[in-house]
């Protein structure tokens, strides 16, 4: 079942999220990439309605690189978070809503400073030190409430995701068998193995 | 027919050329000066107004409003400051456009718009008239001095064809040329504000036409940060031009106060 963390830590954050497409009972592939790379410094991983979740992604995707074409410059993460909000609100009013749950981690170049938001398809946003999407959230809150330092080294951050991956995978009852992990930092966003 | 190539904008001479544009760009260079300057920790702009008379009603610049006039430097975004050289009814709308446009991007994007995204959204306008039949283009130059997290400091002037660019210290108006070439010589690299200041100031006091400077005469404005980080703009009421004339020894002397001691 679908399940998506993030961690922010000391100049980075992690996004992790399941790699299962699922139609009806069955388990339809194993290694979807849900974690978009919108930007050279922003990461998004969805979830929700199958078909929504793409083409949202996408939309959002497309759109984030024409403002970067245009302008020579991406969007900075709180920005991205705003316009990314405002476009899941005015879909939730329109005749045929997305509905699309989100989370965003970038890093900010020109403050040096991680940010992770929390959206839901009701275009709710939050920024927060750590958060969860899905099922699997009711089991790794309370963990990351318990293990989460905003300090954290890379390492360290990693070993509380495992913790939180090893917590869903032990109690939820349909667990995702493999997670991908993505890292927003100085340097950028790439794919880190667990 | 000798007016053939010269009665709409967007007609080219067999020359190449877009006389109207032209006589728009001519129109400014009579106009009042406008002067920036780009500082490491900062930005000056001063103007000279044109308009000046005893009758002249300018009591609402001396309290209320955001400081000045409202004739030659606007507030257009928090992070925004422009100086306008031309006509001014041209600039007024455009004024309202860029205020319209800064508040439309921080309410899509939650943020200050970035000061270049502004000066080509008011050229984009502005080069709609070098194109589309029928109106006559703004005859107006704008200088922006603004502020945002992506390039620091920044200068920008617009022309009326919606040719735009940034710069370190610049000048449009009356005189821009003299102005333009005083500033080449005296201008040096990692400026600071208050040397900007001073600079800004003896650049005027030569270019304008007057021999004394006062408020009646001139609006000046700088954007620095404040302790928090954030753009801080503040346009000069003319209590404080004035002082900041006797600071730099620029005021003119009051005859009669010498007279009675």
């Amino acid at each position: 079942m679908e399940t998506a963390f993030g961690i922010t830590g000391k100049g980075y954050v992690l996004i992790a999220s399941d790699t299962t497409a699922v139609h009806s009972i069955v388990k339809v592939k194993t290694d979807v990439d849900k974690i978009k790379e919108l930007s050279p410094f922003l990461l998004m991983a969805t979830s929700g309605e199958p078909g929504d979740t793409v083409q949202f992604a996408e939309y959002i995707e497309r759109n984030i690189r024409l403002y970067h074409i245009r302008n020579n410059f991406p969007l900075r993460p709180p920005s991205a978070a705003s316009w990314i909000r405002r476009s899941l609100a005015d879909s939730l009013r329109s005749r045929k809503p997305y509905s699309v749950n989100l989370l965003l981690g970038g890093y900010d170049v020109s403050t040096y400073k991680p940010h992770l938001y929390w959206m839901d398809y009701l275009g709710t946003l939050a920024e927060v030190p750590f958060a969860a999407h899905g099922y699997g959230s009711y089991f790794t809150l309370s963990l990351l409430d318990k293990y989460h330092d905003p300090e954290a080294t890379v390492e360290e951050g990693l070993a509380t995701l495992k913790r939180c991956i090893d917590e869903v995978s032990k109690r939820l009852v349909v667990s995702p068998d493999r997670f991908k992990v993505k890292i927003v930092d100085k340097d950028g966003v790439r794919e880190i193995e667990v | 027919m000798a007016r053939r190539y010269d009665s709409r904008t967007t007609i080219f001479s067999p020359e190449g050329r877009l006389y109207q544009i032209e006589y728009a760009m001519e129109a400014i260079s009579h106009a009042g000066t406008v002067l920036g300057v780009l500082a490491k920790d900062g930005i000056v702009l001063a103007a000279e107004k044109k308009v000046t008379g005893k009758l002249l009603d300018l009591s609402g610049a001396k309290e209320g409003g955001y400081g000045g006039s409202g004739e030659k430097i606007f507030l257009l975004n928090s992070n925004v400051v422009a100086g306008v050289a031309g006509i001014t009814a041209d600039a007024n709308s455009l004024v309202n456009y860029a205020r319209e446009a800064a508040q439309r991007h921080l309410y899509m994007y939650n943020e200050d718009i970035p000061v270049e995204m502004l000066a080509q959204r008011l050229c984009d306008l502005k080069q709609g008239y070098t194109q589309y039949g029928g109106l006559r283009p703004f005859g107006v130059s704008l200088l922006y001095a603004g502020y945002d997290p992506h390039y620091n400091f920044q200068l920008y002037h617009s022309d009326p064809s919606g040719n735009y660019s940034g710069w370190k210290a610049t000048c449009i108006g009356a005189n821009s040329g003299t102005a333009q070439s005083l500033l080449k010589q005296e201008y040096k690299e990692e400026i600071s504000i208050e040397d900007a200041i001073s600079l800004v100031l003896r650049v005027m006091s030569k270019t304008m036409d007057s021999t004394t400077l006062g408020s009646e005469k001139l609006e000046f404005a700088t954007l620095t940060l404040d302790a928090e980080q954030r753009p801080k703009a503040k346009i000069y009421r003319p209590a404080e031009i004035d002082a900041l004339l006797r600071k730099h020894d620029l005021a003119k002397k009051d005859e009669d106060a010498e007279m009675k001691s």
